[in-house]
């Protein structure tokens, strides 16, 4: 019971690029030490479940909910959270194409739409829009109707795209 | 409610973790991808005294190919790294249909077959698939190693025979044989992110005509307590070339197999009504997979 | 500046993670709350026992019903959508005598960390009597069925609740001079608003007396009278700090914790933040209303309808209130019908209390209306749209329940529809998704992805074939069968009361106050009017959300209101604050106010032209003309307009499983004027989407014992991305004369008409068959056709 006592865990990991440590339950789950340890409130809680995707995190380059890995789990590891997306040089490109296409409404579900298509965009320079709507099925949006969501993707993928192109023009050959 | 605490362990040797698992009565679980154990501790489906992460165990992270010996699966691998492997993708595509289906992307980051198998859910996707590939369980435990048939594994929902402080190390596939051929198919109402109204698996061997099929077999899910592998279906596919009417056959004796209950997820006669719909349809990928597979040394 | 699609005010925090949305909120000392709920759908409560969970180390404050003021029987709250008794709202938050649904509240505790809350969750003893329950709206209908409270209203069964009737014309006639008539019965099941942020609330009660509450509610001033009646606190004393919402759909009105959390911080003195779980949101918050509907229709060979009548019955849950007086508005609103009879009934029965749903009513009634006149159409051999034209409603048109239409855009949609390439294509997925019709134009600029193509891969309906390769097969795409449907849906809008502040700042941008929270990008709309008003850029007008202290009353964000009447309130303000600009540039020229004329954000002197002031010009000069300027506005604004859309639904479905999947679907939308097309857009795409999850697969899954055996968004089966194609939006600006831009409310109507156009689409493509039931679900289906036994 909870009289009993156990152990808090010392997890050492990394966080968004910064070498982080913090003492967690080991019952508690990393969307627990995220938000509430942390506070590192971005990433958020729809079902703790892992049937909506609010809580999506990258572990290393992967995509997982955040509140079906133990927080004792992250000693290690590298995560990335929506805290993360942005750069000192302004907002990810994703980020932007959400805003101008109006790819979100209440809000709630965007940063973990953001860290799901990041991971998406990572891997997969243009992917068709069957490939976005498979890959987001594990996010819900209950307010746009994904439709605005999967041409921010589009919009975000061409650019990257364009910005990549360009890099590599720029390279002296 | 939340999960009351419990110890966290992660062992790094297999002796180690039975030990763990073993210890005091055994009020402990094993912790691979989490997907099913955190949601039911959180749902208080167990009271726990020690949570052992397996993740860091060689054998249980093993994922290898051999063309003689076949795939040796660890139970802690999650899906992506057996999609994401191209010797698998060529050779066991039947197991990359049921792996890719768990879930949506996050949750095939983290869930393992292993997993899968142990929770011991009627409607589980991996169990069908390699129970007609004829897939083994390796398990350890403090009494040593033993091996049991995936197809044998599971013995009422949620149950498995895994004895107190027993831990499934991996999972044996054979190497596919020549001219042989592999499916999974479940229907769900949503596309993905969805639990199988019905699921079936089908495996099937061609004769060295490429066409006329010389063995097969086909197991179901979440049309009974377990998996189910229907009965008789020699009779009904062996010796033709899977046209309609064998395929037909084939259905009939899988909707004869069904023992099917009803549930907020589909009605009995739904689910029979599916079994035959299925039985065809993978019979169908399966067959058409056999007579494109080449022999597995090429 | 209105029509045009800048970046939302809020989109920056909302897009880096730094919103701050209910559950964000932490103060020093928070105690956790958690709130013990009924196993039961039914019982009377003999008795509470929480003495053992008081004890227990940690928790610091622990509630019942008792603690709650006692109500008298009949005081009575209006809420702003309808009117309910204080008693109810009470037991709803915390039961007394009975528990009515199975996740009905009956204590709370709050505790220093959850799992001690939890714990001491264990250690209340509840001695419940278990009464048979009734969870079915046609049999908690019956006299003999198990009562909740007793009669309720005279002359009728003891569950029925509310009551409508409506008689026009002489009904009896109009049936005899029909040379067809359809008449079908339908049913719908409960269904959940499934916004992704559970319930949350933090209260904090003050020594003095002063409770905050923070929350993530559709209306902060509606949760402060709610607050105030059921806690017996005077309003004064209340503040509500309205959070970032994480989705609501009508589901964020009512109060469930709040004055829960607000008790229990006047127990503990300290903060206490409760949060649901989703299995809690499903279970005890408030879902909209299963329902069974008989609708019949008469026209003449001509085509003209002659009569129509519809009988309904609408859950209302545990506690009486439900849309049936709304549905009955609703049912047959599209058109222009001289006889006709309504009949509707509400049924108290032991599920959770009903609440507001996006258009709450229209859907159910749109299910079985628009299945019926489609029918009519058919046998009278008539295509689908033209015998809608035919009988469509117009201003003027009288309703069965006895108003009158204003203006309704109702022809200008259907004609936008029939015009519409989706009607004439083949079925299936559209080449190019990207080019549709304005038969109307906006002013707007295109999207900036206007004009891409994007992957014409279909994206459902051709077998699961996923990354993981699963061929269909040739059976399963020779099973497949495909069909489209139209439907119309009607909606009500509302106006209500909302306040705007505008402060002008020094450097000629303006700050704007308004107590409407923001679901989907209302700030932007609202923004938007003040400084199309101001002759600013979007950016220059900075919006707040205010909490209750901060701004005037303003009712809740529903009804599809906000941009149209809190829209109306920044305009009022911003020419307010013209008015007072044009004091300041009169006093500088010395001429009289009068003298002053202000367009494009230029005061000009009416004799002489040349002397001009911009409005950022004259915003540094307010110190030295009198001080600073703010333009406040309260309005309750009377001429909200009705909204109308159209749907067009291709749909595919495996006739040897049932599955069905929309290939492709387009709304017409009358939005009056759109203020921000992306959102406008936005919301016809998610009203839409909603649509279909209620048409194909959403329900609340019940034991005969009344518990739901699905609360989980793994088994209530909302659609996924992967579920649902590109939503095509065409919108049609007929102009609200109640509005100074014409702006007609554009949240809800888009949710009305899909399951009706989905059916009339699955008609088709099974040969004649009709779904009467939802959700359309594979079983559904196959039942339907008689594949499978029901």
């Amino acid at each position: 019971m909870i009289e009993r006592a156990t152990t808090r865990l010392h997890v050492e990991t990394q966080i968004n690029g910064e070498n982080t440590d913090y003492l967690c339950g080991p019952e508690q789950s990393l969307l627990e030490v995220l938000r509430d340890v942390l506070g590192l409130t971005g990433t958020k809680e729809g079902c703790n479940d892992g049937n909506c995707g609010a809580c999506s995190v990258l572990m290393g380059s992967r995509l997982v909910n955040a509140c079906l890995v133990l927080g004792a789990e992250a000693e290690g590891q590298e995560i990335r959270t929506i805290e993360g997306l942005a750069g000192p040089d302004g907002l990810h490109p994703l980020q932007q194409a959400f805003l101008e296409t109006a790819a979100l409404q209440c809000g709630i579900c965007t940063p973990g739409f953001l860290i799901a298509a990041e991971a998406l965009l990572d891997r997969e320079s243009e992917p068709s829009e069957e490939r976005i709507r498979f890959w987001l099925a594990g996010n819900l949006c209950r307010c746009t109707g994904y439709d605005k969501i999967v041409r921010a993707v589009q919009l975000a993928a061409e650019r990257l795209r364009q910005a990549g192109q360009l890099r590599e023009m720029e390279v002296p050959t | 409610m939340g999960p009351m605490p419990f110890a966290y362990l992660r062992p790094t040797s297999l002796p180690e973790a039975i030990a763990l698992l073993a210890q005091d009565g055994g009020r402990a679980r094993p912790l691979a991808g989490g997907t099913d154990l955190l949601v039911q501790l959180r749902a208080e489906r167990y009271q726990l005294d020690r949570v052992v992460d397996i993740k860091a165990i060689p054998e249980l992270a093993e994922l290898r190919y051999d063309p003689v010996d076949g795939l040796t699966l660890g139970a802690a691998v999650p899906c992506y790294r057996i999609y994401e492997d191209p010797a698998i993708l060529a050779h066991y595509p039947g197991l990359v249909d049921a792996v890719s289906i768990l879930g949506g992307v996050a949750i095939q980051g983290r869930a393992t077959v292993g997993g899968n198998l142990c929770n011991a859910s009627p409607s589980a996707d991996v169990t069908p698939v390699l129970a007609v590939m004829g897939a083994i369980c390796m398990i350890s435990g403090p009494l040593g190693s033993r091996t049991v048939a995936v197809a044998e594994f599971c013995t009422a929902p949620g149950q498995t025979s895994l004895d107190n402080g027993e831990l499934l190390v991996s999972i044996q596939v054979p190497a596919p044989a020549p001219n042989s051929g592999a499916a999974y198919l479940r229907f769900t109402p949503r596309r993905e992110m969805d639990i199988a109204v019905a699921g079936a698996a089908a495996w099937v061997a061609l004769a060295d005509d490429q066409r006329t099929i010389a063995e097969a077999r086909l197991a179901l899910a979440a049309v009974g307590p377990t998996m189910i592998l229907v009965d008789h279906l020699s009779e009904a596919l062996v010796g033709t070339d899977g046209g309609e009417a064998a395929l037909e056959a084939a259905a009939r004796r899988a909707r004869d197999s069904a023992r099917p209950i009803t549930d907020m997820r589909g009605s009995a006669s739904q689910r029979r009504h599916l079994a035959g719909v299925l039985a065809k349809r993978v019979l169908q990928v399966a067959i058409e997979r056999a007579r494109q597979a080449f022999p597995p040394n090429d | 500046m209105v029509g045009t699609r800048p970046i939302r005010p809020d989109g920056v925090d909302k897009v880096t993670g730094r919103a701050l949305y209910g559950s964000d909120i932490r103060l020093t000392g928070t105690l956790t709350g958690k709130v013990l709920r009924s196993p039961h759908a039914h019982a009377r409560i003999r008795s509470i026992d929480v003495s053992r969970a008081l004890a227990l180390s940690g928790v610091k404050a622990v509630v019942t019903g008792k603690d709650l003021p006692q109500a008298a029987p009949d005081e009575v709250i209006d809420l702003g959508e309808g009117a309910g008794k204080v008693k109810y709202l009470r037991d709803n938050i915390l039961a007394t005598d009975k528990v009515l649904y199975e996740g009905h509240a009956v204590a709370a505790v709050a505790a220093t960390s959850a799992a001690v809350a939890d714990a001491a969750l264990k250690l209340i003893a509840v001695d419940y009597e278990p009464l048979p329950a009734v969870t079915d709206v046609r049999k908690a209908m019956q006299p003999e069925a198990p009562s909740l409270h007793g009669t309720l209203t005279p002359d009728a069964a003891p569950n029925i609740s509310g009551q409508v009737h409506h008689r026009l014309g002489d009904p009896e006639a109009g049936f005899a001079a029909a040379d067809v008539i359809v008449e079908n019965e339908f049913t719908t099941e409960t269904v959940h608003q499934g916004y992704v942020e559970p319930h949350v609330a933090t209260a904090m009660w003050n020594a003095d007396g002063q409770l905050t509450i923070w929350d993530t509610t559709q209306g902060a001033f509606s949760v402060r009278e709610q607050c105030a009646e059921i806690l017996s606190h005077p309003v004064s004393q209340i503040r509500v700090v309205p959070t970032e919402i994480g989705g609501g759909f009508g589901g964020k009105i009512n109060v469930y914790l709040e004055p829960v959390a607000a008790l229990l911080s006047r127990q503990s003195g300290q903060p206490v933040k409760i949060a649901m779980t989703r299995a809690e949101v499903f279970r005890s918050s408030g879902p909209a209303p299963a329902s069974w509907v008989r609708i019949k229709i008469g026209a003449t060979r001509a085509g003209r309808i002659t009569a129509a009548e519809a009988e309904f019955a609408f859950e209302a849950g545990a506690y009486p209130g439900d849309p049936c007086w709304v549905a009955a508005i609703c049912v047959f609103a599209a058109y222009e019908i001289p006889n006709g009879r309504i009949d509707g009934f509400g049924v108290v029965l032991n599920k959770p209390s009903s609440a507001a749903y996006r258009a709450p009513g229209a859907p159910q009634v749109a299910f079985a209306a628009e299945q019926m006149v489609d029918e009519l159409a058919e046998r009278l051999n008539l295509d689908p749209i033209d015998f809608r034209l035919l009988n469509s409603a117009r201003e003027g048109t009288v309703r069965i329940d006895g108003g009158a239409h204003g203006g309704i855009g109702s022809i200008e949609c259907l004609e936008a529809a029939r015009a519409h390439p989706h009607y004439h294509a083949p079925l299936g997925r559209r080449e190019n998704p990207d080019v549709s019709p304005q038969p109307h134009p906006t002013t707007a600029q295109p999207p900036p992805q206007g004009g891409r193509e994007v992957d014409p891969s279909p994206s459902t309906g051709e077998g699961d074939a996923v990354a993981g390769g699963v061929v269909p097969s040739a059976e399963a795409s020779s099973s497949l069968r495909r069909g489209r449907g139209v439907a119309n849906g009607f909606w009500v809008n509302a106006g209500m009361q909302s306040s705007c502040t505008i402060s002008v700042s020094a450097d000629g941008s303006v700050h704007l106050v308004e107590g409407s929270t923001d679901i989907g990008g209302t700030r932007a709309a609202i923004a938007m009017q003040a400084a199309e008003i101001l002759g600013l850029e979007a950016h220059e007008v900075k919006p707040v959300v205010a909490d209750t202290d901060s701004i005037g009353f303003t009712s809740l964000t529903g009804g599809s209101r906000t941009a149209f009447a809190t829209g109306i309130a920044a305009i009022e303000a911003a020419r307010e604050v013209v008015r007072q600009m044009k004091e300041r540039a009169a006093q500088r020229w010395e001429l009289d106010p009068e003298e002053v004329d202000f367009a494009k954000g230029v005061f000009t002197a009416a004799t002489n032209p040349t002397r001009r002031l911009t409005f950022k010009e004259l915003a540094t000069q307010l110190e030295k003309t009198g001080g600073p300027i703010t333009g406040s506005a309260n309005v309750d604004p009377q001429g909200r307009g009705v909204a109308f859309a159209t749907c067009i639904a291709d749909v595919e479905v495996d006739i040897e499983t049932g599955k069905v999947g929309v290939l492709r679907f387009t709304v017409v939308q009358d939005a009056g004027k759109a203020v921000h097309p992306s959102y406008v857009e936005g919301q016809m795409q998610g009203g839409a989407v909603q649509g279909i999850g209620w048409a194909l697969s959403e329900e609340y899954v019940m034991d005969e014992k009344g518990h739901m055996l699905n609360p989980s968004f793994l088994d209530y089966r909302m659609p996924t991305a992967l579920d649902v194609p590109m939503i095509d939006t065409v919108i049609v600006e007929v102009p609200n004369p109640g509005h100074p831009f014409g702006v007609r409310g554009v949240g809800e109507v888009p949710i009305v008409a899909p399951a009706a156009a989905i059916a009339n689409a699955l008609h088709r493509a099974l040969g004649g068959v009709r779904l009467t039931r939802l959700p359309m679900n594979p079983r559904t289906v196959l039942e339907a056709t008689g594949l499978i036994d029901r």
